[in-house]
């Protein structure tokens, strides 16, 4: 993953093939591993493990409003979560969210990373027009989206531009029939995370031997599509692989945005949002909030493993 | 695409013989915009600049709109009329998210400061000692440490932000530095990317230490360190943009206004009774401003680090 063709011609070859070149004090070396890595597993031990432990306890117990709870409940609190309609319904938005933005982040991000890749003059300048709303937060861009792209009233961007075309105003967010929200929510995530996903594109673009290209030319292949169908997209395959995974994980973990875009509604709420009002809100009930985490810490599992079966993404280290 | 330029460099025909298609170019071998084949041609360039372009002013348009809303004055803002820039550039308007005082703005951005920085130089400093002992120092059962740390990256923080507050508030962290700051330190896959980038660190450099006397910390400082700068700077790039960012574990974290970072406020003026739409945005403009000069001068290790490490966020 991280071995840049820089890195490995800087790296030296294994000196006379011995695997281990262990000669410096041996005794002293598990008390140097644990001296290097003893505070990060220490805390990874009391801030990762631990929660998910202790949480794993809780969700088989009534605890609202207290994380020491002793009356024993078995499986009610699943029981509870897997038949809320709510947590079942932050399902399906999350289902609907996945569908809509990891196809057209990846589909972005790759055009912009051809076409920046194509570009011979003000590369630099366009990189970085599309990279730099990686810079801006979920909550800044919903703010600007909310307040001003998409305000429901005449002064909204969106509203004044179609104003001019005789359009009349559209609520975008404050009603769900139709569905506009979609089209803010989608548009928000797509502006902030496009210029990230180009960049590791371009890294996947500039790596493909550029033989391919010769001898696909030699052969009688077109430049434009058939170039692009049967050689560019075929090398980026890896990259793909890697981009949608990373775009599943984060559509799945989304909350910023629809927790402040849709702060009042009741629509539109992922699996996240839905749970912080769960576990946090008004009825503070930990018990379900943890088994509904639990839940949805498994189903993650479950597509990362799946898909790292179906696309040949085991570990980060294959991503490149 | 066009037929009807061809670029010089492509009318070489090809060592199996002539060329299939004699008027089409072959993709310009050897200029840097090579793969994917420009089609050549001054139109299909036109065409590709055109287009970058139009995607350019839409992904500019967001700015735009903060920084026209920044400077205006409401009634230019909800008027009417759509004014492109305001008649009279409200400087103003910069000191005014400080002096509102239903939310105490320069207490968050400290407060963001604060965590951004100490988040950072704590990511870095604990990540990267695992990242080098996993990769670099002999013991028994560093295999079984590995996948203890790479099990957890099974597991996204966010999901498990409810168990992670039950145990930091009966920490009694709630609203506090520490509680803002110590859970993320530990990040399974930061450590991951310094064990990879370890692995690839050259040895003998490492060897040279050891014989000069230097231990397995002396050379890690001494030499490791020193020479590692430019992966460190790309890590505490992006990791500093990560921590300042972040909303979702400060919202749950900062319950009481004095602990909330810049996001939280940011979000609390949505929700607010009146609503000031200049001091707003400004207010959004102040929180962008420093991540905007990081990217503008730290980008070479920003793209690089990306580039290199994945991803992290």
């Amino acid at each position: 993953m991280s071995t840049t063709p820089a890195r490995d011609a800087a790296r030296p070859a294994p000196a006379e093939g011995s695997p281990r070149p262990r000669r410096p004090l041996r005794t002293g070396s598990t008390f140097a591993f644990w001296l290097f890595t003893g505070p990060f597993l220490l805390g990874l031990l009391i801030f990762v493990y631990v929660p998910i432990l202790w949480s794993a306890w809780l969700s088989f117990f009534e605890a609202r409003f207290t994380v020491t709870p002793s009356e024993f409940t078995g499986f009610e609190n699943y029981r509870v979560m897997l038949t809320d309609e709510q947590f079942m319904g932050s399902l399906g938005t999350f289902t609907v969210f996945a569908a809509l933005i990891v196809p057209t982040t990846w589909a972005l991000s790759l055009a912009l990373a051809l076409a920046v890749n194509r570009l011979r003059f003000m590369r630099a300048f366009f990189r970085s027009v599309f990279f730099l709303p990686t810079a801006v937060s979920y909550v800044a861009a919903s703010l600007v989206w909310k307040m001003s792209l998409f305000n429901g009233v005449r002064f909204g961007l969106a509203n004044t531009v179609l104003g001019v075309f005789g359009v009349d105003d559209t609520a975008w967010l404050a009603d769900p029939n139709p569905p506009w929200y979609w089209l803010v929510i989608v548009t928000v995530r797509l502006w902030l995370q496009a210029g990230f996903y180009m960049i590791l594109f371009l890294a996947a673009l500039q790596n493909i031997p550029r033989e391919l290209y010769e001898a696909a030319a030699i052969d009688g292949a077109r430049p434009g599509w058939q170039t692009f169908r049967y050689i560019t997209l075929p090398q980026l395959r890896a990259t793909s692989a890697a981009v949608v995974l990373l775009l599943l994980v984060a559509a799945y973990q989304a909350f910023d945005e629809f927790f402040n875009l849709l702060s009042k509604t009741t629509w539109g709420r992922p699996p996240l949002v839905e749970l912080y009002y769960k576990a946090l809100g008004d009825n503070q009930d930990y018990g379900a909030g943890s088994a509904g985490a639990l839940i949805l810490t498994l189903l993650i599992c479950l597509v990362t493993l799946l898909q790292g079966r179906f696309m040949g993404f085991g570990r980060g280290e294959d991503a490149r | 695409m066009r037929t009807s330029t061809p670029a010089p460099k492509a009318a070489e025909p090809g060592p199996q013989g002539p060329p299939r298609r004699p008027g089409r170019s072959a993709g310009r071998p050897g200029r840097p915009g090579g793969p994917g084949g420009p089609g050549g041609g001054v139109l299909g360039s036109a065409g590709l600049y055109a287009a970058t372009c139009l995607a350019a002013f839409l992904f500019l348009v967001p700015f735009y709109l903060i920084v026209r809303n920044a400077l205006s004055t409401d009634p230019e803002i909800t008027g009417e009329e759509w004014t492109f820039f305001p008649s009279k550039i409200q400087w103003g308007n910069i000191t005014e998210p400080f002096d509102d005082p239903t939310v105490d703005f320069a207490r968050s951005l400290w407060n963001s400061a604060v965590v951004g920085v100490l988040h950072t130089v704590g990511t870095l400093l604990v990540c990267s000692l695992a990242g080098y002992g996993l990769a670099r120092i002999p013991y028994r059962h560093a295999d079984k440490v590995f996948y203890a740390v790479l099990g957890t990256l099974m597991v996204p923080t966010a999901v498990t932000f409810v168990p992670s507050f039950v145990l930091v508030s009966s920490l009694g962290w709630v609203d506090s530095y520490r509680g803002l700051i110590v859970p993320g330190l530990f990040s399974g896959f930061t450590c991951f990317l310094f064990r990879q980038y370890f692995l690839g660190f050259p040895r003998e450099l490492e060897e040279a230490a050891r014989v000069d006397g230097l231990g397995y910390w002396g050379a890690y400082w001494r030499v490791v360190v020193p020479n590692s700068l430019n992966f460190f700077a790309a890590i505490a790039t992006i990791t500093f943009i990560s921590g300042w960012n972040s909303f979702l574990w400060p919202l749950v974290i900062g319950q009481d206004p004095s602990a909330w970072t810049v996001q939280v406020a940011l979000s609390s003026y949505m929700t607010n009774q009146t609503v000031n739409f200049h001091l707003i945005f400004m207010a959004t403009a102040i929180s962008i401003l420093p991540l905007v000069c990081v990217f503008l001068f730290l980008q070479r290790w920003l793209v690089q680090g990306i580039a290199q490490t994945g991803i992290k966020g």
